[in-house]
């Protein structure tokens, strides 16, 4: 009998742990936008009255590339104040946003590269009349980072870069560098070269280039999988900027937003001077780009090797893909309000403010277009 | 020390009590100026040739004085202790880093707000949808496994004989070893060929997989701590043995099991892989856990620390979010101490 | 075999109860209340054996479908490629990553956990070892993923003190050597896993210590034992299976163990032969680093890998339970 009453007052503290954790649900709130704190609040009113929401609503889901995440999140913060819609924009990668679009998961993907043949295929089963399609939405510059005491600018090219990222060149001292440097101080130092552990459209993007600009040092396929051996390896950009900050004698290649406080490389494209990495360069080196996309696709084929002046070759474009026709019926207003509001001029505008670089007018005039199309 | 003289034939030789601490002081000393000397920076260094010193040190003065014998026991003394402190610093520096960094942005609007439209890298938001997820993530998890594991453990303990019984004891054995990630593997290749979208309930899947051995395996011994005696006075008053095992056995044990179970969602609420894989991440409040993205306290700091490039805005959320589920899993642990405490069996030892 | 004497042993032990009389007595009065809580009880077991043989079916299919088109030897290739075509990709850096990184910690911790234990129940003052063992509880159950931001903050930078003495003075080994890259190496890996699965052996050890009879400790002390010969002839003896079913228990958690490796590693598909020089990887951490780029043929390939973990678990496990049943017979502990 003891025993028994003991039992309910166990059940009864279960209830009241039940009720809690049910009275905690009512008291959450999604409405985080009241508490602006951060920079970039002030453009918050001014543009706000620009964005047309085309009574779209409820909750849109994304997934994709992890390099246009902090472009994405500003994104959606103007948006979501505006119209109220919820967009969960994952950033677990290009792949995994092509593969989710591919099985119908989410409303668009964000890729660094553009689609497959064998992934449009996937795509018409998903688009019911219609396929997969690439929009070149954002640009951005791969930084260089560099960690070496005493060097604050440095300038390197094509094939000394490949050479430091296949270990061939191990020491900051070495003779190729200083060639380059001529009034730098390089220290004796070994250097530490850090890659992406996961795969990734910025080391696709960054191994394209070294292959186009030096093929004779950079002799492998390249793709999203760091190939190259030695050197070290860290999970994300913002890993590889982390360790660069850590450690003595090192490099990394990453997006420019991540590069805050550390020195970038200046590349020597053959150019009259070396280019830094810089929004304005980039895009001047995507200017450079063909369309290449068919129909209504705008893939773009960059210019790895361009030597105009002030063009910064290392770029990375990352397209949104979503179907030009068959769009599932209760995102399509949502997902084109969206693409319409960072396509204009506003959304584009606001990709200077994060270090990444706005596409070309005559591209986005195109991918403007398109999104008008989008049904 | 060593003029001192044998008192009397029976006892032999003994080193005053606070030895120990001399030899402790003199080494601390000798490392300090080893390491002054050698410019050894790091204190961690410091503290490792103070304890070898420690070690020696005991070892030769009891050998001279109290004999062979005495000096190893001595020895082992200072072993162990040695060993509890260097294990300590980490684990203390563990909690101490944890409460250090969580503290900086944990409060209430914290833990009342969702992550919402704030960006990764700007300060603001919060972790209440994180929390709320992994509230009931745990929680249906907690249903499915718990009822599984206590039941599975009854058929053990109570009826399980033969061939059956042997290969569930085996296999509970090895799925206690099963790693997370792969438990995460199986949900989503199940939801890999019936293309389902990823929700809550699937990382509640892969974490009751992940919680029922651990149940079955304190649930049993719990159970077997239950006297015979009272099984057998039950019976003999003709109670089915169904009615004896749910009024008699269960009641008894119920404590012990309790704990066990409050143990096993402690385990499982840290897990970040399976959840990884499974529930997608949603910095949007979603209570719903079979239908949309979810996020959860794990998945929430793994996602914060990864954008966060080791500082700022992202890292200290991503802090402050292990620390509030530390502090859950505290609260867990303490509760099922309690519970032991309040209903412990009585075991005669 | 062991199992059956394991059982054997459970039941015939004072406190538990004897299953063969009540089965009898349950067989000759069957009701059907009985027959329904019998169902149940053995449904759920079955469902245990059901979702087991399922992991194993689903993980192999998926595996099978991933490995039938690997263009590399999946056992021996060095590296990771399911993105290219053809594919290429080899588990032969995570066996090893794995294997060496969990030997570490088992190394480093087993000995630790047992010497703690040991403090806890024979020598520290009372008043001490109980908040101390609660914290140990305690951090048992903090999340592997809070160890790992611990591990890069903390232990990272700390490491280049440890790694330049060993450099200095055993670099001739060969395994001790060091580039003097970032230390975020195989060593690194097994010291944290060390830390982390520490608590969760000295917790199952100290249990497995307060359990020895007291008799037989006092016997030994009243032979004028000293109290580490008393340890080692009445405490150590007794514990030891359940010392080990502990390590094995740890030794689980080392080899899955995901973002706290993930977290610290600098990982490359290459073999290193110095365990300080950056690179290697885990199974675990391959996936989880690998996972969200893949397209689904990669997601398959990783299933792949994700199930030789499992077998090597398997075996682990296997042997461990061997092990055991084979100390018992001397050691008379019921662990």
């Amino acid at each position: 009998m003891k025993l028994q009453r003991k039992n309910r007052r166990a059940l009864a503290l279960g209830a009241l742990a039940v009720s809690g954790a049910l009275a905690l649900t009512a008291c959450g709130s999604d409405d985080t936008g009241g508490k602006d704190n951060a920079g970039g609040g002030s453009s918050t009113a001014a543009s706000n009255s620009s964005i047309k929401c085309d009574g779209a609503k409820g909750q849109l889901l994304a997934d994709g590339s992890s390099a246009q995440k902090n472009a994405i999140d500003a994104w959606v913060k103007e948006f979501s104040q505006a119209c109220g819609v919820q967009i969960n924009y994952k950033g677990g990668g290009s792949g995994a946003g092509v593969t989710a679009f591919g099985q119908g998961q989410v409303a668009f993907a964000g890729s660094d590269s553009a689609l497959k043949p064998e992934d449009v295929a996937a795509s018409k089963k998903v688009c019911s009349g219609g396929q997969g399609i690439d929009l070149p939405m954002v640009g951005g510059p791969i930084a260089v980072g560099y960690n070496v005491p005493g060097v604050s600018d440095l300038v390197l090219d094509a094939p000394t870069l490949a050479k430091i990222f296949d270990d061939k060149i191990q020491n900051w001292n070495d003779p190729a560098i200083k060639k380059l440097n001529p009034n730098a101080k390089l220290p004796d130092l070994k250097i530490q070269a850090f890659h992406r552990s996961d795969e990734s459209g910025t080391t696709d993007n960054f191994t394209k280039y070294l292959k186009a600009a030096a093929p004779s040092d950079w002799t492998y396929s390249g793709g999203k999988a760091w190939q190259a051996k030695g050197g070290q390896a860290a999970p994300q950009s913002s890993g590889v900027a982390q360790q660069v900050k850590q450690t003595n004698g090192a490099v990394g290649y990453f997006e420019l937003s991540y590069a805050k406080e550390l020195s970038t490389v200046a590349i020597d494209t053959g150019a009259s001077a070396p280019v830094k990495a810089t929004v304005d360069g980039a895009t001047k080196a995507i200017a450079d780009a063909k369309v290449v996309g068919t129909g209504s696709d705008l893939s773009l084929k960059l210019n790895y090797a361009t030597k105009a002046d002030g063009a910064y070759p290392m770029v990375l474009v990352t397209y949104e893909i979503a179907c030009d026709k068959g769009n599932k019926a209760d995102t399509l207003p949502a997902t084109k309000a969206f693409l319409r509001y960072i396509a204009s001029e506003d959304g584009q505008k606001i990709l200077t403010e994060k270090d990444y670089a706005p596409i070309p007018e005559a591209i986005i005039s195109k991918v403007r277009t398109t999104i008008e199309g989008l049904s | 020390m060593s003029d001192k003289q044998r008192p009397s034939s029976l006892r032999g030789a003994s080193l005053p009590r606070w030895t120990p601490w001399a030899i402790a002081a003199g080494s601390l000393a000798v490392a300090i100026v080893l390491g002054l000397a050698g410019g050894l920076h790091s204190r961690v260094q410091w503290g490792l040739i103070a304890a070898v010193l420690f070690v020696l040190g005991t070892y030769g003065v009891t050998a001279r004085v109290e004999g062979r014998r005495q000096a190893k026991d001595r020895v082992v003394t200072s072993l162990v202790w040695v060993a509890f402190l260097i294990a300590l610093v980490p684990l203390v520096s563990l909690v101490w880093v944890t409460v250090k960094r969580g503290v900086k942005v944990l409060d209430p609007y914290f833990l009342t707000h969702s992550m919402g439209v704030v960006a990764d890298t700007e300060p603001g938001g919060g972790i209440y949808h994180a929390i709320i997820g992994s509230l009931e993530q745990v929680g249906l998890a907690t249903l499915i496994g718990a009822p599984v594991g206590v039941l599975t453990a009854i058929y053990l303990v109570e009826y399980g004989r033969g061939a059956l019984a042997r290969s569930v004891t085996f296999f509970v054995d090895v799925m206690t070893g099963i790693p997370s990630i792969v438990a995460g593997l199986f949900i989503l290749s199940l939801m890999l060929m019936t293309k389902t979208q990823p929700f809550g309930f699937a990382g509640s899947l892969a974490l009751a997989i992940l919680m029922m051995p651990v149940v079955v395996r304190s649930t049993e011994e719990m159970l077997k701590l239950v006297p015979n005696e009272l099984r057998e006075a039950s019976l003999a008053l003709g109670v089915p043995k169904w009615r004896t095992i749910l009024k008699v056995v269960l009641p008894t044990s119920l404590g012990g099991i309790t704990t066990g179970i409050v143990l096993a969602i402690a385990r499982i609420a840290g897990e970040t892989a399976p959840v990884l894989l499974l529930v997608f991440g949603n910095p949007f409040i979603n209570t719903n856990p079979f239908e949309g993205a979810q996020s959860s306290l794990p998945l929430y700091i793994y996602q914060q620390y990864a954008n966060s490039a080791g500082e700022g805005a992202a890292y200290d959320r991503a802090w402050a979010a292990s620390l509030t589920l530390i502090a859950f899993v505290m609260i867990l642990n303490l509760a099922a101490r309690g519970i032991a405490r309040w209903k412990a069996p009585k075991t005669g030892r | 075999m062991d199992i059956s004497t394991q059982h054997t042993d459970a039941a015939a032990s004072p406190g538990a109860p004897g299953p063969a009389a009540h089965q009898r007595a349950a067989r000759a009065v069957a009701r059907p209340g009985d027959r329904i809580f019998i169902g149940l009880t053995r449904g759920s077991g079955i469902l245990l054996l059901v979702i087991m043989a399922a992991i194993a079916v689903f993980l192999t299919y998926r595996a099978c479908l991933a490995i039938s088109d690997d263009h590399g030897n999946f056992l021996t290739t060095f590296e990771w490629n399911t993105g290219l075509t053809p594919p290429s990709f080899g588990i032969a850096v995570l066996v090893y990553g794995t294997v060496v990184s969990s030997v570490i910690a088992m190394a480093i911790a087993v000995p630790v956990a047992v010497a703690i234990a040991l403090f806890l129940t024979h020598y520290a003052p009372r008043r001490l070892s109980g908040p101390i063992a609660y914290v140990i509880d305690l951090l048992a159950a903090v999340p592997s993923i809070v160890y790992g931001l611990w591990g890069a903050l903390i232990l990272v930078p700390h490491m280049n003190g440890l790694f330049g003495w060993l450099d200095k003075y055993l670099g001739w080994t060969g395994i001790f050597s060091w580039n003097g890259g970032a230390p975020r190496s195989m060593l690194t890996v097994g010291i944290l896993l060390a830390i982390m699965i520490l608590p969760i052996i000295t917790n199952v050890s100290r249990e497995v210590f307060r359990q020895v009879p007291r008799m037989h400790e006092e016997a030994a002390l009243a032979l004028g034992a000293t109290r580490w010969e008393v340890i080692r002839m009445s405490v150590l003896p007794f514990g030891r299976s359940g010392v080990i079913s502990a390590s094995m228990l740890g030794l689980g958690r080392a080899l899955g163990e995901t973002m706290a490796v993930a977290t610290v590693l600098s990982p490359t598909f290459e073999i290193k032969a110095s365990l300080l020089d950056s690179g290697g990887g885990t199974f675990a951490q391959n996936i989880a680093s690998k996972f969200s780029e893949a397209t689904e043929f990669g997601r398959d390939a990783l299933i792949a890998s994700g199930l030789v973990l499992f077998v090597i678990t398997l075996l682990v496990n296997g042997a461990a339970r061997l092990i055991i049943a084979r100390r018992k017979e001397y050691s008379g502990a019921n662990a």
